[in-house]
């Protein structure tokens, strides 16, 4: 089955493995993840406020594509593009009048008729079901613990969230579909400091410190995650965790979709680690999840 | 000067109007029960706290809020918005008070202060969104 | 027989006869068909009275009209004593010429004079049609059935049983005493509860109440007074008679579950008594988790009871009793918290409930008093509480994942006391709230003594509960103290969460079989809350404690006994049926069941495809009157013969220039109509009154009859929605107009705005005023309907296929 997906700035720099492996896992699925045609930036954060409409016009122009392609679902894989994407497709959708303005300001596009439907890539996995995905593993992640982590826009505000946003199991159902082992970790839910990365790093690195000395000390190998911004903070900005607390200990961060590449066995180079932080190819191959001897699977 | 807060000052019950019309949410519900602070994963690093805020709003306190840290401390994360028992989007609350200055070209972040360094660290998303909320 | 109607027109001393030509009146009535029409100058003096008498016997009088002041004066002591001179009280009516008339009118004599006249001409034509009526008397079982056995349920049959009542007592677990039982020590006075509860425990026993435990209300039947109420008893498994407590069964089963007694802290044997002071004083064995039950081995309990009296052939029974009144105490239960995961109830052991902390607390409980980490058995040093853990929001939705939104009463001073006696073992304690609320005799000094201990309070809720980083057991309980607006930040031992009280389980499913209805957050409502709190919203049916809604020992206890004396009146004296009910004319019934759908109260049935309606239920609301496409439903005192023949009356014969028409509830509106008067309001004389139940009960064909026979304007003056004797039917008045209005438009070409609609608060009478005076003006610039337009309304009312038959 083809789905229009939008990759956003991250999954084409920071979040390469995420796309490769997102790609290639949705293959083994029977998903073929199509890029939408002349996607623009979904402007990263939604507007807040009741009188700005100026900053919905770029969500709503991909989805216009969407429509342009005749198609009626958009897979996102980052939690910010999906929130933003469905928060803007929301606001039109209960207003006509709304709708009607924005479209006054498309002047190349055709007019959005509000027919699409925003997905997150996990919940075309939990509606396929976390029992059918099982059945795909190959290499089930056996000796692995793992910490889900969703912070905010995955699940919060609650209508544009895909899970209950205080207590989400979908990580958790996934993780434990491919075979690995996961602690609760009530820091699960708790903001990584978003965009303050760029201003206020010293606050970044507070947050994450609690996020990942709690996994460490319950026993997770790694954390588990599904948005780029999320990772960058929780993984690169641990060199500032690091000099902030000299007792802290590095831990991986893996996206879902790496999780499942691994598990279906689809080679290393669908994975991505080069860019991490913190490498997790040291506790891969401790647990014989990557094996340096076996020759990888080439890409067709 | 007195600190006395005047209560009938028109001045005042207009901002509060203004930033409930804008941020659409019934600030007075709000009960002072604090939850959104306790909830708040960066409310030690704010100089007015989330339920300040709030309170402050319902006074139209225009001058402490726009002066207020915490505007640009909140993440966005939404944490108060799924516990405020009164159902009051805090966050929508913070960005409706950010605009007013921003609207008036007063940024708080500005592109040309990141170090070259820090624009190649930093990933694009990061940089965008706080630019969004942040500048004009 | 030829009615013979007398008339009689009070002076008041000149209240009336100031401003009314009673002479003019009583002249203007020699066209009616009556004996005489006499004027009184005190009517309600002992002379008028004794005249009233020797005219009835002189004339042969069988029914009297009498202008006067209104009838919520002298109506009832009328009625009393024309009866002893032999006239029916259906067959007695009062006109309203003081407060309604002379008092509002004093500016205009003239007008008040024709408006007086058209009244008691319409009183006339009324009490032609009035039929004699009898109020019923029924027996009513002279027992009362209560349901629950916790404090209220045992204060409340108790109290039934002193007063020489057969009293039921139905619990659903194998013992009484509830949730207070659980309790170490009570607040305010820190009393021992099991020292207090345990001889009421004893006293239930001893008494004459017949206390069935394990068992519960299967169904119930029957009517008002006199229901019989089915229950169910789960089988215990030992026989209450033979069984000696020694505990031999509890001590040799070799099975241990769950301990809810101790709210899941520790374990019991599934041979167990809940406690060593439960009444019945008797084990019980729980086929759950019993190994006989689950794989037909075992018996241990069985071969080892001295007393032989484990019976495991034990079954379910059924038992019928007849009962005249129902109390429900069905207390309450608390809200599990681990549906709030953020404050990670059942996903870490160190965050307890505080019904697990009174446990903890009691030197009978798990822990023999002592207070440790469930995670490993440590000693505590710091507690913190978490009070409205669920309580007190707003957005709380219907499937409670988020909480209630009402205040749960109870929880500030609970926590308090469970602070004190965590102080008094030299613990740190730290209450987090919203408010402090300690309303109540002695609690705002319990609050002062618990500062005294030292107990910190910090004004903040919790948001979440978090462990350590390095999780070592201990809570991080992060919060803004709202005094100084600051952050604090706490690491703790132990987290007690005070959560909200919720109905207790069952209780919507008892509710819906006694078809008793439940507020929006599933407690049982009151009767009203302020002026009849202890009853249900159905007759014979009361109330106490939790049942209600959060609330202190001390109020569920003063309840208890007030729904018992309640309970006790109701079965002790005949029940009386005033002659005020709907009734069906079976002929033109067709079945059709629509006046079953509209009953706020259920009181109407089918029998061999006829509706029914049940007089012990039906309020006479007049709700399922219009409703019936036959005209099929009729009322007693409001009938539509009456109804139509005071409508010509008061306007067919009127000289008046301007007719209003104004159709007003009986007893709010009347009364505010009534102050009103006393106050001298001054509205315009146009106004005509005619009191009804509820507007609800009118047909439109009678507005249409109403304008045929010279109304210029048809108001409808309704009571509040809810505060009125009728809700569902003060509530549907509006709507029933808004549907004639659009009738009398579309089918009729009548201005909809002749028909009016508004509701009058007994306290805002001088809106009366305002409404009048508007209404008046609006008919004047329409100006009266013509004889043409009477005409053509006369002829489509008497065409209308609908329509009923008069004369």
């Amino acid at each position: 089955m083809k789905i229009p997906y939008f990759p956003g700035c991250s999954l084409k720099t920071i979040g390469e493995g995420f796309e490769k492996s997102a790609i290639a896992s949705a293959a083994i699925l029977d998903f073929e993840l199509e890029e939408l045609p002349r996607w623009v930036c979904c402007g990263t954060v939604s507007s807040l406020t009741t009188d700005d409409l100026m900053h919905h016009l770029a969500p709503i122009r991909n989805l216009i594509r969407v429509e342009d392609i005749k198609e009626t679902q958009l897979v996102t894989l980052c939690s910010v593009c999906y929130s933003t994407l469905k928060r803007s497709n929301a606001l039109v959708k209960n207003d006509p009048e709304k709708l009607k303005t924005m479209n006054q300001f498309m002047d190349k596009e055709n007019e959005y008729q509000g027919s699409v439907k925003v997905l997150h890539f996990l919940e075309l996995l939990r509606e396929m079901g976390f029992d059918k995905i099982k059945e795909k593993v190959k290499k089930p992640l056996r000796g692995l613990t793992l910490s889900p982590y969703y912070g905010c826009l995955l699940v919060r505000p609650k209508e544009f969230g895909i899970d209950n946003p205080e207590d989400p199991t979908i990580l958790q159902e996934l993780t434990k579909a491919l075979g690995a082992d996961v602690i609760d970790n009530p820091y699960q839910l708790k903001c990584c400091g978003s965009y303050h990365t760029v201003d206020k790093p010293n606050l970044v690195a507070d947050l994450g410190y609690k996020i990942l000395t709690y996994a460490r000390n319950s026993g997770a190998d790694a954390l588990v995650l599904s948005c780029p911004l999320c990772a960058f903070n929780l993984d690169n900005r641990q060199r500032e965790i690091k000099r902030q607390y000299p007792d802290f200990v590095e831990i991986p961060i893996l996206y879902f979709t790496q999780l499942m590449a691994l598990a279906f066995d689809l080679g290393e180079e669908k994975l991505g680690f080069d860019i991490h932080y913190v490498d997790p190819v040291p506790l891969l191959k401790e647990k014989q999840l990557l094996i340096d001897s076996l020759p990888l699977i080439k890409e067709k | 000067m007195s600190k006395t807060i005047r209560l009938d000052s028109t001045e005042a019950a207009k901002f509060a109007a203004k930033i409930q019309e804008r941020s659409g949410e019934p600030i007075d519900m709000c009960f002072q029960c604090g939850e959104c602070s306790s909830a708040c994963p960066v409310s030690s690093d704010m100089d007015l706290m989330p339920s300040t805020l709030v309170r402050f709003t319902q006074l139209g306190l225009k001058d402490e809020l726009i002066n207020a840290k915490t505007i640009w401390v909140c993440a966005s994360c939404f944490h108060c918005v799924t516990r405020c028992p009164k159902g009051i989007d805090i966050a929508k609350v913070a960005e409706a008070l950010r605009q007013e200055l921003l609207r008036k070209k007063l940024d708080y972040v500005e592109v040309r202060d990141l170090s070259m360094e820090e624009r190649q660290e930093i990933p694009q998303i990061a940089i965008i969104s706080n630019l969004r909320k942040f500048s004009r | 027989m030829a009615k013979k109607i007398g008339a009689f027109i009070c002076q008041c001393g000149g209240n009336i006869s100031n401003v009314v030509d009673v002479d003019k009146v009583a002249k203007a009535l020699d066209d009616e068909d009556i004996e005489l029409a006499e004027i009184e100058t005190y009517l309600c003096s002992e002379p008028s009275i004794e005249r009233m008498k020797e005219v009835i016997e002189e004339k042969g009088l069988d029914r009297l009209v009498l202008a006067c002041c209104t009838p919520k004066m002298h109506l009832k002591k009328f009625q009393r004593v024309l009866k002893e001179a032999g006239i029916n009280p259906a067959l007695v009516d009062v006109i309203n010429v003081r407060e309604h008339c002379s008092w509002v009118h004093e500016n205009d004599p003239e007008g008040a004079t024709l408006k007086a006249t058209d009244l008691v001409r319409g009183g006339i034509k009324r009490i032609e049609k009035s039929v004699p009526l009898e109020t019923k008397e029924i027996d009513v079982t002279p027992k009362v059935l209560v349901v629950g056995g916790g404090i209220a349920g045992i204060i409340a049959s108790l109290r039934v049983a002193e007063n020489g009542i057969d009293c039921y007592l139905v619990e659903k677990e194998p013992s009484i005493g509830g949730h207070m039982i659980q309790y170490p020590k009570v607040f305010p006075t820190l009393d021992c509860s099991q020292c207090i509860l345990t001889p009421k425990l004893g006293d239930v026993w001893d008494s004459s109440i017949q206390l069935s435990t394990l068992s519960e209300i299967e169904d119930i039947s029957g009517t008002l007074g006199n229901w019989k109420v089915k229950l169910k008893q789960k089988a215990r498994y030992i026989d209450i008679e033979k069984c000696t407590s020694c505990g031999d069964c509890a001590r040799y089963c070799p099975v241990k579950c769950i301990n809810e007694f101790n709210v899941d802290l520790d374990k019991r044997s599934t041979a167990y008594i809940p406690f060593l002071q439960a009444i019945p004083p008797v084990y019980t064995i729980d086929p759950e988790h019993c190994l006989y039950f689950k794989y037909g081995i075992c018996k241990i309990c069985q071969k080892i009871c001295s007393a032989d009296a484990v019976k495991l052939d034990d079954a379910v029974k059924f038992a019928e009793i007849n009962t005249g009144a129902i109390i429900l105490a069905t207390g309450y239960d608390l809200y599990d918290p681990s549906v709030l995961g953020r404050y990670l109830y059942g996903k870490h052991p160190n965050v307890l409930t505080s019904l697990q902390m009174e446990r903890m607390l009691d030197i009978t409980g798990p822990t023999t008093s002592r207070i440790v980490r469930p995670s490993d058995g440590k000693s505590v040093k710091k507690v913190a509480f978490v009070l409205c853990a669920g309580s007190r929001n707003n957005e709380a939705g219907a499937n409670r994942d988020e909480g209630v939104p009402y205040c749960s009463t109870v929880c500030c001073l609970y926590a308090q006391k469970q602070a004190i006696l965590l102080r008094k073992l030299d613990i740190d304690v730290w209450i987090h709230y919203i408010d402090i609320r300690s309303p109540g005799t002695k609690y705002e000094d319990f609050y002062h003594h618990t500062q005294e201990l030292g107990v910190n309070f910090i004004k903040g809720k919790i948001s979440e509960i978090m462990p350590t980083p390095n999780n070592d057991g201990r809570l991080i309980v992060r919060a803004e103290d709202m005094l100084i607006n600051r952050m604090i930040e706490n690491e703790v031992d132990l987290v007690v969460l005070c959560p909200p009280i919720l109905p207790s389980e069952g209780t919507e499913e008892l509710a819906q079989k006694l078809k008793v209805p439940l507020n929006e957050y599933k407690f049982i409502l009151e009767s009203h809350p302020k002026l009849d709190p202890l009853a249900t919203k159905r007759e014979g049916i009361f109330a106490a404690g939790m049942a209600t809604g959060p609330k202190d020992i001390q109020t569920t206890v003063s309840e208890a006994e007030g729904a018992a004396m309640k309970a006790v009146n109701f079965v002790s004296a005949k029940k009386e049926i005033e002659p005020n009910k709907a009734y069906i004319i079976p002929e033109f019934c067709n079945g059709c069941r629509e006046c079953i759908k509209i009953c706020p109260e259920e009181a109407i049935t089918i029998i061999d495809e006829k509706a029914v309606i049940n007089d012990l239920a039906c309020t006479g609301c007049g709700l399922c009157v219009p409703i019936c496409s036959e005209n099929a439903i009729d009322m007693q005192s409001y009938s539509e013969e009456q109804l139509l023949a005071q409508i010509k009356g008061t306007l067919a014969d009127s000289k008046a220039e301007l007719k209003i028409l104004v159709f007003v509830e009986k007893e709010l509106v009347y009364t505010a109509a009534d102050i009103a008067g006393v106050s001298r309001l001054i509205y315009p004389s146009s106004v005509r009154f005619i009191p009804l139940p509820s507007n609800a009960r009118l047909k439109l064909s009678y507005i249409l009859y109403a304008f045929a026979n010279g109304a210029d304007g048809v108001m409808f003056l309704e009571a509040p929605e809810e505060e009125g004797p009728v809700p569902e039917a003060h509530k549907a008045a509006e709507k029933i107009i808004e549907e004639y209005q659009e009738v009398l438009e579309d089918d009729y070409d009548l201005d909809s705005s002749r028909l009016w609609f508004s509701r009058i608060f007994v306290p805002d009478w001088r809106k009366l005023a305002t409404v009048f005076d508007s209404f008046h003006q609006l008919i004047v610039d329409l100006g009266p309907l013509t004889d043409e337009e009477r005409k053509e309304l006369m002829q489509a009312w008497s065409k209308g296929k609908k329509l009923p038959q008069v004369q």
